[in-house]
């Protein structure tokens, strides 16, 4: 099963509710994976910044490691168990090893644009605790998962993020999984989990670190990964879909000339501004989509 | 002629309700509105009676259908008319996988497009579909009619059984065991008829289709029990 939900808007009316459109997408998809959710937004960036997104328990002291971080943390946002802070780009490698030294916080993932969050727990209610609704931006993924490959953690559930502003979700399941892990490993990709979607991430990630365009990162994919999959993928600025080629996993895109939108059903789909004129279809196996913001 | 909004009654109750209908009812034509995408719509009705559903609709939509006729009035998800007895489903729309899989019985009719595994396993139903059909279309079809306008996806056919294949447009592959084979007068007359009762009156030329069937050497098909399927 699982769920995956996407939405690039092409009418700038709409950022301010982008969210609100994810949120609801999520909480149609719960049915579809009731384990855990995530979700990535892409949101404004501050020039000559960079922002992280880190992830602790409940009861972690965000406070004294904001006092530790000191002037580098030029602003900060609370979402329950996860914290978006801002920092100079100067400063982010001292920012990065400082809590990498913490214990008890993680870095989900960070860039220029991208805020990321997880958890573990039915899908509406953790877009609620978030407050998704109320997040704004060009394009969002999401996911719901029930988890067939690894464990119900926080860890294993998606988007994975592997690169700055690249995230990634996923419906099915890789069987190579662990020998494209050892190959992305020996070229320097380090990996938080044996989750098979990670692996995924990590792929696209090389492959774009090594000058491909996420388009032929999609097309060297299909070539890289054996198993089932749907993926909806995010950058700074693009947006894609990929499916396996023999579809396994299903899918449906819808269109308007406001937004684009991925739905694993077309339940997710109906209440979207005008989804009544949307154009609907089937992404078609083994062919990339992929739509920019220039 | 009732009508069922499904943004204000559940699914379940409408499909009890039109499971409950007796064959003699005079509640024969059946309005359903706000489909949003639902699963199930109108599966399982065992009666001679009309449904109408104006939007798209989910998976399984007029499922098992005995006797009944059900028009969906846009798109229908993953395994629309599957494991159909008898009767007609008219999708306006495009089809999602698994159209008419398993299908023993009936007629469905495809406005637009169907994608993968159009007619998996059909035993016995009748599909037209007006637009193309996705790969591993028929895959072990045993009996009854694929009619294709537009073209086919990779290994059409494959392991297909005894039903026939008529495809207008491209085949992209056949599947294992599955052979293009003559059209004769009786296979031209056998699809004149599917087209005229999907509402094609005339406007098709039969001879521009190609024929698609198994060439019998991956099963232990014996020409005396041809008449089974």
């Amino acid at each position: 099963m699982c769920g995956i939900a996407g939405i690039f808007l092409k009418d700038r009316e709409l950022e301010p509710k982008l969210g609100q459109l994810l949120a609801g997408m999520l909480g149609t998809l719960s049915d579809r994976g009731p384990d855990s959710a995530g979700f990535a937004v892409y949101g404004d960036a501050t020039s000559d910044h960079r922002k992280l997104t880190l992830r602790a328990p409940a009861d972690f002291d965000f406070d004294k490691l904001l006092s530790t971080l000191g002037s580098a943390v030029s602003a900060h946002q609370r979402h329950d168990t996860h914290l978006v802070i801002t920092v100079p780009a100067a400063r982010e490698r001292a920012v990065v090893a400082a809590i990498e030294n913490a214990k008890g916080v993680k870095i989900v993932g960070g860039g220029r644009r991208m805020d990321i969050f997880k958890e573990v727990g039915r899908p509406d209610k953790v877009a609620a605790r978030f407050e998704l609704d109320r997040m704004s931006g060009t394009h969002a993924i999401g996911h719901t998962r029930m988890a067939t490959e690894s464990a119900v953690t926080t860890e294993g559930a998606h988007p994975f993020s592997t690169g700055p502003d690249q995230c990634l979700v996923h419906n099915g399941s890789l069987s190579n999984h662990n020998a494209v892990r050892r190959e992305l490993a020996r070229e320097g990709l380090r990996f938080e989990t044996d989750n098979d979607s990670e692996v995924a991430a990590g792929f696209l990630t090389w492959k774009m670190k090594n000058g491909a365009s996420l388009q032929q990162a999609m097309e060297a994919s299909l070539e890289a990964l054996d198993g089932f999959y749907t993926f909806v993928i995010g950058t700074e600025s693009g947006f894609g879909v990929l499916r396996d080629p023999i579809a396994c996993k299903p899918a449906v895109m819808a269109e308007t000339d406001r937004w684009v939108a991925f739905g694993t059903e077309y339940r997710a789909l109906v209440d979207l501004p005008g989804i009544e004129n949307a154009s609907v279809w089937e992404p078609e196996p083994a062919k990339p989509y992929l739509w920019e913001r220039h | 002629m009732p009508t069922v909004d499904l943004a204000l009654a559940s699914l379940r109750e409408l499909n009890a309700t039109l499971h409950r209908l007796s064959a003699t009812t005079n509640e024969t034509h059946w309005h359903i509105l706000n489909p949003r995408g639902q699963h199930s719509i109108a599966a399982g009705v065992d009666a001679s009676i009309l449904v109408e559903v104006d939007g798209h609709v989910g998976y399984y939509c007029a499922g098992m259908n005995k006797r009944a006729r059900v028009i969906v009035h846009g798109n229908a998800g993953q395994g629309v008319a599957e494991n159909m007895m008898s009767g007609r489903v008219h999708v306006e729309g495009d089809a999602s996988q698994a159209a008419g899989a398993s299908g023993c019985g009936g007629l469905l009719v495809i406005d637009g497009n169907a994608s993968a595994r159009c007619g998996i396993s059909m035993k016995g139903i009748d599909i037209v579909v007006k637009g193309s059909v996705g790969h591993l279309s028929a895959f072990m079809a045993q009996a009854g009619n694929l009619v294709v306008l537009g073209d086919a996806g990779d290994a059409l056919g494959d392991s297909i059984y005894e039903a026939h294949l008529y495809v207008r447009g491209a085949v992209k592959s056949l599947g294992a065991d599955c052979v293009e084979k003559p059209m004769r007068d009786d296979h031209k007359a056998e699809l004149r008829n599917l087209l005229d009762t999907a509402g094609l009156n005339g406007s098709v030329d039969v001879g521009e289709f190609r024929r698609y069937g198994s060439a019998r050497k991956l099963y232990h098909f014996h020409i005396d029990n041809v008449g089974s399927y």
